[in-house]
């Protein structure tokens, strides 16, 4: 069955006040600002319409929703007219039903009639319509003046018609199908906030236009597919469709691109995907997708995906297809011999944050057990570690504060190190649309980025800080609302521990934590600096929303608490439209750190060394765990370059594209005797390993993903496993095969076993998400249906504690040699290290990463728009192209890592992080020059994709 | 790992509870060094201290009796699961 939503044609109405009301004789009580249409939709009864959907404000263009009221002159549309106390409204009668059916038959006359052929056939509001009202014939024909045929009989060249615009990869735009009810431009601007399209001309002359009427590939578009969700007709149009059909069944399941973990209905014909359709009862997109979630989905099939496990015994042999049984029993083997020759703690493994909670619990349960040490980590690692170390030492829980719908209640938002509009799409839709209806904006960022100025949206302040001052730019924030007294007394008096808070006082009041002290560190304005605080400080509730421009960075953990101290300086935090928002990057990047990936801590955030939450854990899994920690990423690559650690177990990381120098990854992983990858496709990474277990895609995995509102969505199997056995299936095999007994019959039993263990989970299993949707932890006795929102009454640790942020300038510093400071990032089209999105159509919009530079940079250096140039660092160099923008400060470039080739991380230093060693990605110093070949890194990288992924012939 | 590396490492976790005076900070050094480094980070750490020649911040020296020895465990041959050889 095709899962449908209600649509109630208009959006849902805030208001508190109730409006009581009649329509066609049934009485209804609904919030004052309903509309009638939305009030008669409650009621059951479908008004017919074309240019109303709730997820858009009315519009009254189609007047196809007219309706009688009894007292009233004429006949007023339903989806404009709100309703109003005792009023009488008719939906249907003789009047009513002609003046539709008038419609209808001028909509009709200026379309094509090819419903049988039609790829909208069976999902068309127009057909419908013509159904619901009755048309039977059109008096006008169809010779007339349209925009069906390119030809017209006696006119000869149709100047009205327009060929289809084919050339968005995803869908197609047939202006000849286009009602002109703006449902597409509508969405475009309020549900996106992107504005790609308009309606150009007037009267008959109508149509949509993408960008300057360039088609939709040339203009802003940027393929987020709500103007084909909100097309009632086949003028948007996905490929998929038009080339396989309807879908006939569809499941409800969760994103595996970035930490918004958007709801999708996987629309499906077999096992076949036609294409995947936000959800509106999604709680973190409620209905909005990306380019990437609704779209790019087509890596799950690509010929790339490895099915079969394979083994090899050196890198540099090709790869042999072997059954599972002989791959598990020869990973299993390496790892005994390796720990025999080289101690228990010689083998280790990394989890991963594009696996479910299932599947990451039950990898570092292995290593914990069967591997019998705490080597375990995961990809948060370089990511958001200073997150959860900073947010807990100064709120007592790691996780963000609020969940996304906070977001409109917030009055200023202050984004740092973070470019929502490409990373984390659906969410900046959601902050675009606040900030439209009259938020204010401060974003500190080096680069102008799009949340900076596009349409309709402008910065109050843009703090171009220099890579590695975010630190003094926090001190300085917060320097000035103390020393100008806007801080929220009260709060701090309540809430905060005053002993600390003194004592932070007498730190931050210093003036060298003013933001003239620090002008010439951060190269940020002081006044600038003072009006961003005045307005954080004053301008109602501040949210502050961050990304991993704050985490990366030696001072990552610093600066997380220096937000935090923000925060609780000026009282944002625990209610709605305020807090602490980590902008987590992979989809289950929150669910993979909950799950006890780190190597210090068990699920649930518990120290390993915590004598009691160690012996509960000894008693479930009948295990006896070493209270050491275990090692870190970093950790175990340098004591695989020392020699004592041998062996790993990856779970779909692709650690040799992903993390910084990559020459010291690739050292680590050739040092290593047995490398066992498991991923979707022979990655970077996998040139270097063992053995290959062929893994899942979301469309095969059963489970649970956590978003950054720690909202714990469910992933549902929509097709059988492509390999044959589900993930932790193979995890558990591995770990019998290790000799530990280890078996599960099925991921739910898998979620029951960490609420167990897990007090903060408690409350979780497959049932009550179905249940709900939804569930966001903490979910146990104390909230037995979640929490949307953290520290209402009280901090999680008791009272919230400032903490000292002293400013350090990191050691990596331009100097002579290496003039400029490299900064990295992504964009929109490409996800993390590619492998998904790389193979899909969305590289039509990013084929290559380039190397943006300002224009004085590139012209002291000769460097042209589209000029190959070598970046180079310390620590190495590669080769790609530039780009020229002023997007960038003088003496800062950027560029991406989406693509292998590109070796951006052949770059980046070994600096980390003090408090959890995620790298320092953000700053690097490097030089550019004009170049004309690859560099050597880029030579072997050529061989190496040759060599070692070669697959032996049967 | 370098013991450069290491030096950097224990010197940046110095100077961030530096700002808590001599006391809370060595303290603080000393119990973020015990939960977060592995045994053998904290061995190479000792023999380091041991040759006297270091380069570390006074305050993790004035740190180290507070750090925890390592067992010499986990990297030894023979050191293997209590779960036994096979199952």
């Amino acid at each position: 069955m095709i899962i449908k939503e209600t649509d109630f044609g208009t959006p849902k109405s805030e208001a508190t006040q109730m409006v009581t009301l009649e329509i066609d004789g049934h009485s209804i009580t609904v919030p004052e600002g309903t509309s009638i249409m939305r009030a008669a939709m409650e009621l059951g009864t479908k008004i017919p319409k074309l240019c109303a959907t709730d997820s858009l404000n009315s519009f009254g263009s189609c007047r196809l929703c007219l309706v009688e009221i009894e007292g009233r002159k004429g006949t007023p549309a339903s989806c404009t007219t709100p309703v109003a106390a005792g009023i009488k409204v008719k939906t249907q009668s003789d009047r009513l039903g002609n003046l539709r059916k008038g419609v209808m038959e001028l909509y009709i006359s200026d379309h094509p009639l090819d419903c049988l052929t039609c790829a909208a056939n069976g999902d068309c509001e127009l057909q419908d319509m013509a159904g619901a009202v009755g048309l039977r014939d059109v008096r006008y024909g169809y010779d007339g003046d349209n925009h069906v045929s390119a030809k017209r009989e006696g006119v000869g060249e149709n100047f009205r018609f327009k060929e289809k615009d084919e050339s968005n990869p995803y869908f197609t735009f047939d202006p000849a199908k286009c009602i002109v009810c703006s449902r597409c431009v509508r969405a475009c601007e309020e549900v996106q906030g992107t504005f790609a399209l308009t309606i150009d001309g007037r009267g008959f002359a109508s149509h949509v236009s993408a960008g300057m009427d360039e088609g939709f590939m040339a203009s802003e578009c940027v393929s987020c597919g709500a103007c084909v969700q909100a097309c009632p007709t086949a003028t948007l149009t996905e490929k998929s469709v038009i080339k396989k059909g309807q879908p006939e069944h569809s499941v409800v399941t969760t994103c595996a691109y970035c930490g918004v973990g958007c709801s999708f209905k996987a629309e499906m014909k077999g096992d076949d995907v036609i294409r995947m359709v936000p959800y509106k009862d999604g709680g973190a997109n409620e209905g909005h997708s990306c380019v990437k979630g609704r779209f790019a989905w087509g890596y799950a099939t690509h010929k790339d995906r490895v099915t079969k496990p394979m083994i090899r015994t050196r890198i540099t042999d090709p790869w042999k297809e072997v059954g599972w049984e002989e791959a598990i029993a020869h990973a299993a083997g390496g790892f005994k011999s390796i720990q025999r020759k080289y101690g228990r703690g010689s083998i280790g493994g990394i989890t991963s944050s594009r696996c479910t909670n299932e599947e990451v619990y039950v990898v570092q349960k292995m290593i914990r057990s069967a591997f019998q040490n705490n080597n375990v980590d995961t990809c948060a690692r370089v990511c958001h570690s200073p997150t959860g170390y900073g947010l807990s030492k100064t709120f007592g829980t790691s996780a963000g504060t609020q969940n996304f719908k906070s977001v409109e209640k917030a009055d200023v938002i202050l984004i740092i190190g973070a470019n929502p509009t490409d990373g984390h799409p659906v969410f900046a839709s959601r902050m675009k649309k606040r900030i439209r209806a009259g938020a204010k904006l401060i974003v500190a960022d080096p680069r102008k980025t799009d949340s900076v100025r596009s349409p309709h949206i402008e910065a109050s302040f843009h703090l171009p800080l220099r890579p590695g001052t975010n630190v003094a730019i926090v001190n300085a924030l917060s320097h000035v609302i103390l020393t100008e007294g806007l801080e929220n007394k009260a709060f701090i008096a309540e809430r905060c521990d005053t002993v600390e808070f003194s004592r932070w006082t007498n730190f931050i009041r210093d003036p060298k934590n003013s933001p003239e002290a620090l002008e010439a560190e951060t190269g940020v304005s002081a006044e600038d600096v003072r009006g961003a605080a005045r307005l954080f400080a004053t301008g109602g509730n501040g949210a502050i929303y961050y990304g991993l421009g704050v985490t990366e960075h030696s001072q990552g953990s610093t600066m997380v608490m220096g937000m935090a101290n923000l925060a609780m300086l000026t009282g944002n935090i625990g209610r709605e439209g305020v807090g602490v928002n980590p902008l987590r990057g992979q989809n289950n990047v929150q669910g993979a750190c909950d799950m006890g990936s780190f190597p210090h801590e068990l699920p649930g955030y518990r120290h390993i060394s915590d004598n009691v939450v160690r012996d509960l854990f000894n008693k479930v899994w009948n295990t006896t765990l070493d209270s050491e920690p275990g090692l870190r990423i970093p950790n175990m690559l340098s004591a695989a370059v020392d020699g004592t650690f041998k062996g790993i177990f990856i779970q779909g990381e692709d650690i040799a594209q992903s993390d910084p120098n990559t020459n010291h990854v690739t050292a680590a992983l050739e040092a290593m005797e047995m490398v066992v990858v498991q991923d979707l496709f022979l990655n970077e990474t996998a040139a270097f390993a063992h053995v290959f277990f062929p893994g899942t895609s979301f469309l095969e995995k059963d489970g649970t993903f956590t978003n950054a509102e720690r909202r714990i969505n469910r992933v549902r199997q929509v097709k059988a496993p492509m390999q044959g056995k589900h993930e932790w299936q193979v995890v558990a095999e591995l770990a019998q095969a290790m000799g530990y007994d280890m078996k599960y019959n099925n991921a739910a039993e898998i979620m029951d076993e960490i609420a167990l263990v897990t007090p903060t989970f408690a409350g979780v299993s497959f049932k009550k998400i179905e249940e709900m949707g939804s569930v966001q932890w903490p979910c146990n006795e104390k909230a037995p249906n979640g929490t949307p929102m953290m520290h209402v009454d009280g901090f999680v640790r008791g009272k919230g504690r400032f903490m000292i942020t002293e400013y350090v300038p990191t050691p990596e510093r331009a100097n002579r040699d290496f003039p400029l400071i490299l900064t990295t990032g992504r964009i929109l089209s490409q996800y993390n290290v590619g492998a998904q999105t790389r193979r899909t159509e969305n590289s039509s919009w990013h084929p290559e990463d380039v190397l943006e530079i300002h224009p004085h940079d590139a012209e002291l250096r000769g460097i042209a728009d589209g000029d190959m140039v070598s970046l180079t660092s310390r620590i190495g160099g590669t080769t790609l192209r530039a780009l020229i923008t002023e997007r960038m400060p003088q003496g800062v470039i950027y560029t991406t890592f989406h693509h292998p080739v590109t070796g951006a991380n052949v770059i980046t230093t070994e600096y980390s992080d003090w408090a959890t060693n995620c790298p320092e990605y953000k700053v690097t110093a490097v030089q550019v020059r004009p170049s004309n070949q690859p560099s050597e890194w880029q030579k072997d990288w050529e061989t190496r994709e040759e060599e070692n992924k070669r697959v032996a012939a049967e | 790992m370098e013991s450069k590396d290491m030096v950097r490492m224990a010197n940046q976790i110095a100077t961030f509870f530096k700002s808590y005076g001599a006391e809370e900070g060595t303290k603080e050094i000393a119990t973020h060094i015990n939960n977060f480094w592995e045994p053998r980070m904290r061995s190479h750490f000792f023999d380091f201290v041991a040759k006297g020649n270091t380069g570390f911040d006074p305050l993790v020296l004035a740190a180290v009796s507070m750090i925890r020895k390592p067992a010499d465990h986990a990297t030894q041959q023979g050191d293997l699961p209590k779960h036994g050889e096979e199952s």
